[in-house]
C-alpha cells in the first residue's frame, strides 16, 4: 500500500493550514482507493506556483507541477490524452485568479472533467504578502502600502456563471469537511471547484475573522437549482457558508472529444 | 533560356482568387508540369486586392516569377495594378477594360464573357473564373479531353457540371477568335502533387503518429489547424483542439505529452512569443513537443499576411534558461513534410522541444512535390522497461536520455515539475543536484550532436567546386535556386536546414574554400550571416537582404548576384 509520503521535506511555515489541506487530501484519496473507487496509478495531481504548489512534492502519486497560473490547461491536456486518469489540481488565488484567470473560466466553460482545489489565502504568500484579486479592498501590503484600491472577485458565483458543474467551499482547518468535499468533487463527473479558505498565518492571518463566521449549509441545499444557488452565493452575507453548493451533470469536454 | 510560363489572377477578396490559382495549379500539376503557386492577400475578408500567381514549366521550378504571360483580371482594378508586370506577348483576360488600360494594352487585352456566362448558366458569380480557365486551356493548347477529366475531380465538391460548362464556354470563345500563345511549354512528365508547406508539414506529423494538434489561429500557421481538424475523420485517434489562447495551447500540449500522447502545436512567431515560458518548461522538464513556428513580417502585429525571415534569432534564443533544442527550417513543401515527420520523431527520441521554423511562403505557397509517407517510421524514443516504485522520470544515464513512463502504469509514480528536480522529479534547490540535472540535459545535447552526421542538416546544390558560394535558408531556397538558372558563372549553393544545433563541421567544410560568400535572407540584420560568423568564424562577403515583407523575384535576385559576382 502506497503510504503517500515522499522523501521531500515539508517547507510550509509551521502551523500553516496548507498542512491540513494535505492531510485532508491524503485521507480523501486513501479512502477512494480503499473503497476501490480509484486506483493509485490513475491519480494525477497538478499544481501551479505559490505556497500551494509545493503539495505535489508531498504526495507520492503521479504529479505535474506546472508553471504559475498554467495548471488548468495542463490538466485538461492530461485528461484529454488519457480519460481514465483522475486529474486533481491545486491552485492559489494568485495562481488562478491573477495569472491564470483566463484558463480558469474557460476550463469551467468547457466542463473539463478535472478537479480544482483552491487554496484561498487572499494573499501572495510565497512572494512575501502582496495583494491578490481575492484580497479585500483596502488590504495593505508591501505593494499596496496605502491599501488596495481594487474590489476582489467572489470565486464561486463567477465559476457558476462560467459553467462549472460542481462547487463547494470548505475551511482548511476543518479536515473532515474538506475531505468530504474533496471526495465529492473527485467523484463528480465534470469540472469541480472547491474553494478552501486557508488563512495565511504569516502574512494575512484571518483565523480570528473566520472563527465565528464559518457555518455549514444544510444537507438539503438545492444543489441542482442554478438560480437559487446564484442568489444565495451573491446575497449579502456577514457570515461565510461552507458545504457543497452546486452539483449537476453535463457532458464533459473530454467525453465529447472522444465521442 | 528557361521555358517558364506565368499566370496571374487578380480580384477582390471573396472573388475566389486563391481557389482559381489552386485550380489552375492542380490542373497543370496533373497534366505533368512542375508548378509553383503563390498567393498574396491583405488582412481582410471582403474587398481589397488578392493576387495568385502560377508559374509552371516542364523542368523543376523553385518559385514563381513576377512577370506575367497571362493575367486573368476578375475586376478592372487588377488590370490597372498589374499591367506593368506583363511579358512581351502577354494576354490579359477580363470581362471588360477601362478605356485607358485598353489603349495601353492594345492587342494584349482580350475581353472574355466571364460574368455574363456565369449568369447565363445559373452559376454563382464566384465561378466566373472558370471561363478564364477554359480560355487559358485553349491559349496554352492543353489537351481539352484530359483537362475536362481532371476538372471533374478538381471541382468534385463545387458543382462540377456548371463549372465545366463555363470552362467549355471559355475554351470555345478563344477557339472562335483563334487566339493562341506563341510561347509553348512542352508537355511535362512529372507525377508530383501540388501541395503547400503547411499541409505537407501536417502530413509529416501524421506519418510520424501524431495524436493531438492544439492551436490558436494565427496567420500563416492557421491552415495546419484547418487541415488537421478535417483529418480527424480519417484518423480516429487524432484530436484537434482550439483553446482560448496560445498559452493554453502549449500548456495543454505539455499535459498531453505527460500522459503519453504525441502532440504538436503551431502558431506564427507572435503567438510563439506568447508561449515562451512554457517552451522553457518543455526543455527543462524534457517533454517531447513539436512547435510549428511560421514567420510573418514583425515587429508586433507587423504585416500579418506577408512574409519575413526575421525570427531566426528568436527561435534560437527563445526563452529563459539553457537546454538543448532542435530547430529545423524547411525551404519548401517536401522539406516541410520531413520537418513534421522527423521533428516529431526527434522530439520523442531526445525528449526535447523541436521547432519547425517556417514562414508565410513555405507555409502557404504550393509547389509540385513528392511526399512519401511510406519512408517514415514512428520512433517512440526510450521507454521505461523496468517498472517499479524506484522509477525516476529523470534517471541519470550515460546518454542523458531517461526512460519515459506515463501515469496510469501500476506501481509506478511519474513526477514532472517546472522546478529544478532530482531523478525522482522532486524539487531541489541545493547546488549539487541542480548542477547534476543541468549536466544531464547537456549530456543529452552531446548525444544530439552526434545526430548531425546522420541528418541532412545542410544541402549543397550547384557547382561544388565553384569559388563563389551562396548561402540561404528557409523559403529563400526557392528564389535562389531559380535565380541560379540566370547566373553568368557557376556558383556553389548552400542551404542551411538545421539552424540548431548548428552543423559547424559541415558548414565550415563547405565554406572554408570559398573566395566569396554571398548570403541571401529575408530580413534586415542578416541574422544567418551573424550565426555563421558566431559558429564558424567565417565572414560572408556580401548580403542580399529583403525586408519589405515580399518574396524575392528570381530574375531580380539573379541580377543582384551577377553584379556581386563581378565585383
Amino acid at each position: 500500500m502506497n503510504n503517500l509520503a515522499t522523501k521531500a521535506k515539508i517547507t510550509w511555515c509551521p502551523g500553516c493550514p496548507n498542512s491540513a489541506i494535505l492531510v485532508a487530501f491524503r485521507q480523501a484519496i486513501s479512502e477512494l482507493v480503499e473503497t476501490e473507487k480509484l486506483k493509485f496509478e490513475n491519480i494525477v495531481i497538478s499544481a501551479g506556483i505559490g505556497c500551494h504548489g509545493k503539495i505535489t512534492d508531498y504526495v507520492n502519486v503521479n504529479s505535474f507541477t506546472s508553471l504559475h497560473g498554467r495548471a488548468l490547461p495542463v490538466m485538461t491536456g492530461i485528461k484529454c490524452a488519457n480519460p481514465k486518469l483522475t486529474v486533481v489540481g491545486f491552485s492559489g488565488d494568485g495562481d488562478s485568479f491573477a495569472e491564470g484567470i483566463g484558463h480558469l473560466v474557460h476550463t469551467a466553460r468547457r466542463n473539463s472533467d478535472i478537479k480544482v482545489f483552491l487554496h484561498a489565502n487572499q494573499v501572495f504568500a510565497l512572494t512575501t504578502g502582496q495583494t491578490t484579486p481575492l484580497s479585500p479592498k483596502g488590504y495593505r501590503s508591501k505593494s499596496t502600502p496605502f491599501g488596495s484600491i481594487e474590489e476582489p472577485f467572489t470565486p464561486l458565483p463567477m465559476l457558476l456563471e462560467s459553467g462549472a458543474t460542481f462547487l463547494a467551499r470548505t475551511y482548511a482547518e476543518d479536515i473532515a469537511g474538506t475531505k468530504k468535499a474533496m471526495i465529492a468533487a473527485i467523484t463528480h463527473k465534470g469540472f469541480s471547484f472547491v474553494e478552501i479558505i486557508q488563512p495565511c498565518i504569516t502574512f494575512f492571518d484571518t483565523r480570528e475573522y473566520f472563527k465565528d463566521r464559518i457555518y455549514s449549509i444544510p444537507e438539503n441545499f438545492p444543489v441542482q437549482d442554478k438560480k437559487t444557488v446564484l442568489e444565495f452565493l451573491t446575497a449579502p452575507n456577514e457570515k461565510t457558508p461552507v458545504g457543497i453548493f452546486y452539483n449537476v451533470e453535463k457532458p464533459t469536454f473530454e467525453e465529447q472529444l472522444w465521442s | 533560356m528557361v521555358d517558364i510560363f506565368t499566370i496571374g489572377i487578380g480580384g477582390q477578396a471573396g472573388d475566389g482568387v486563391k481557389e482559381a490559382g489552386g485550380t489552375i495549379g492542380t490542373l497543370l500539376a496533373k497534366l505533368g508540369y512542375e508548378v509553383f503557386v503563390s498567393f498574396a492577400n491583405p488582412s481582410l475578408i471582403k474587398g481589397g486586392h488578392n493576387f495568385a500567381r502560377v508559374s509552371f514549366s516542364r523542368e523543376k521550378i523553385w518559385c514563381d516569377y513576377n512577370k506575367l504571360d497571362v493575367l486573368i483580371a476578375l475586376n478592372e482594378k487588377s488590370v490597372t495594378l498589374h499591367k506593368n508586370e506583363l511579358n512581351q506577348n502577354a494576354i490579359v483576360f477580363a470581362d471588360s477594360f477601362d478605356l485607358a488600360d485598353l489603349d495601353e494594352l492594345g492587342t494584349k487585352a482580350v475581353a472574355i464573357p466571364m460574368s455574363v456566362s456565369a449568369t447565363a448558366v445559373g452559376a454563382p458569380m464566384i465561378a466566373r473564373n472558370s471561363v478564364a480557365l477554359g480560355a487559358l486551356g485553349y491559349l496554352l493548347d492543353l489537351d481539352f479531353k484530359k483537362m475536362s477529366e481532371i476538372l471533374q475531380v478538381v471541382f468534385e465538391n463545387k458543382k462540377p457540371e456548371l463549372n465545366i460548362k463555363l470552362v467549355d464556354i471559355g475554351f470555345e470563345f478563344l477557339e472562335k477568335i483563334g487566339l493562341s500563345h506563341p510561347k509553348k511549354i512542352e508537355q511535362g512528365k512529372s507525377e508530383k502533387e501540388l501541395i503547400d508547406g503547411n499541409t505537407a508539414f501536417a502530413r509529416g506529423l501524421l506519418a510520424a503518429g501524431l495524436d493531438f494538434y492544439i492551436s490558436y489561429p494565427m496567420t500563416p500557421s492557421t491552415s495546419i489547424l484547418h487541415f488537421l481538424a478535417g483529418e480527424q475523420k480519417n484518423y480516429p485517434h487524432l484530436k484537434v483542439i482550439q483553446p482560448e489562447n496560445e498559452l493554453a495551447a502549449i500548456n495543454m500540449a505539455l499535459g498531453v505529452v505527460y500522459a503519453g500522447k504525441r502532440v504538436a502545436i503551431g502558431s506564427a512567431t507572435g503567438g510563439f512569443a506568447l508561449m515562451q515560458e512554457a517552451f522553457s518548461f518543455s526543455g527543462g522538464a524534457e517533454l517531447p513537443l513539436v512547435v510549428a513556428v511560421s514567420q510573418r513580417q514583425a515587429p508586433a502585429t507587423g504585416v500579418p499576411t506577408f512574409s519575413s525571415q526575421a525570427d531566426l534569432r528568436l527561435a534560437i534564443h527563445s526563452v529563459h534558461g539553457e537546454f538543448p533544442r532542435i530547430i529545423i527550417a524547411p525551404g519548401d513543401s517536401e522539406e516541410a513534410f520531413l520537418a513534421g515527420a522527423n521533428g516529431l520523431n526527434l522530439a520523442w527520441q531526445y525528449q526535447t522541444p523541436v521547432i519547425a521554423l517556417m514562414d508565410k511562403i513555405v507555409s502557404e505557397h504550393s509547389t509540385t512535390s513528392l511526399i512519401n509517407t511510406d519512408q517514415i517510421k514512428i520512433e517512440t524514443g526510450k521507454l521505461a522497461e523496468k517498472i517499479g516504485p524506484d522509477y525516476g522520470r529523470y534517471a541519470i544515464t550515460a546518454d542523458g536520455i531517461s526512460p519515459m513512463a506515463f501515469p496510469g502504469t501500476p506501481d509506478m509514480v511519474v513526477k514532472i515539475t517546472s522546478y529544478e528536480h532530482d531523478e525522482a522529479g522532486i524539487t531541489v534547490e541545493e547546488a549539487e543536484p541542480v548542477k547534476a540535472m543541468v549536466d544531464k540535459r547537456f549530456a543529452k545535447a552531446e548525444t544530439l550532436a552526434s545526430e548531425l552526421d546522420r541528418q541532412e542538416t545542410i544541402k549543397i546544390y550547384g557547382d561544388k567546386n565553384a569559388d563563389t558560394a551562396i548561402v540561404f535558408w528557409g523559403s529563400t531556397k526557392g528564389p535562389v535556386l531559380e535565380a541560379v538558372k540566370y547566373l553568368d558563372r557557376p556558383v556553389k549553393l548552400m542551404q542551411i536546414i538545421w539552424v540548431e544545433p548548428f552543423d559547424t563541421k559541415k558548414v565550415t567544410a563547405e565554406l572554408a574554400s570559398a573566395k566569396k560568400i554571398i548570403n541571401v535572407e529575408g530580413n534586415h540584420n542578416a541574422q544567418m550571416a551573424s550565426l555563421i560568423r558566431e559558429k564558424t568564424g567565417l565572414e560572408v562577403s556580401a548580403n542580399i537582404l529583403k525586408y519589405d515583407s515580399r518574396p524575392f523575384d528570381p530574375l531580380d535576385l539573379a541580377q543582384k548576384i551577377n553584379i556581386l559576382c563581378h565585383e
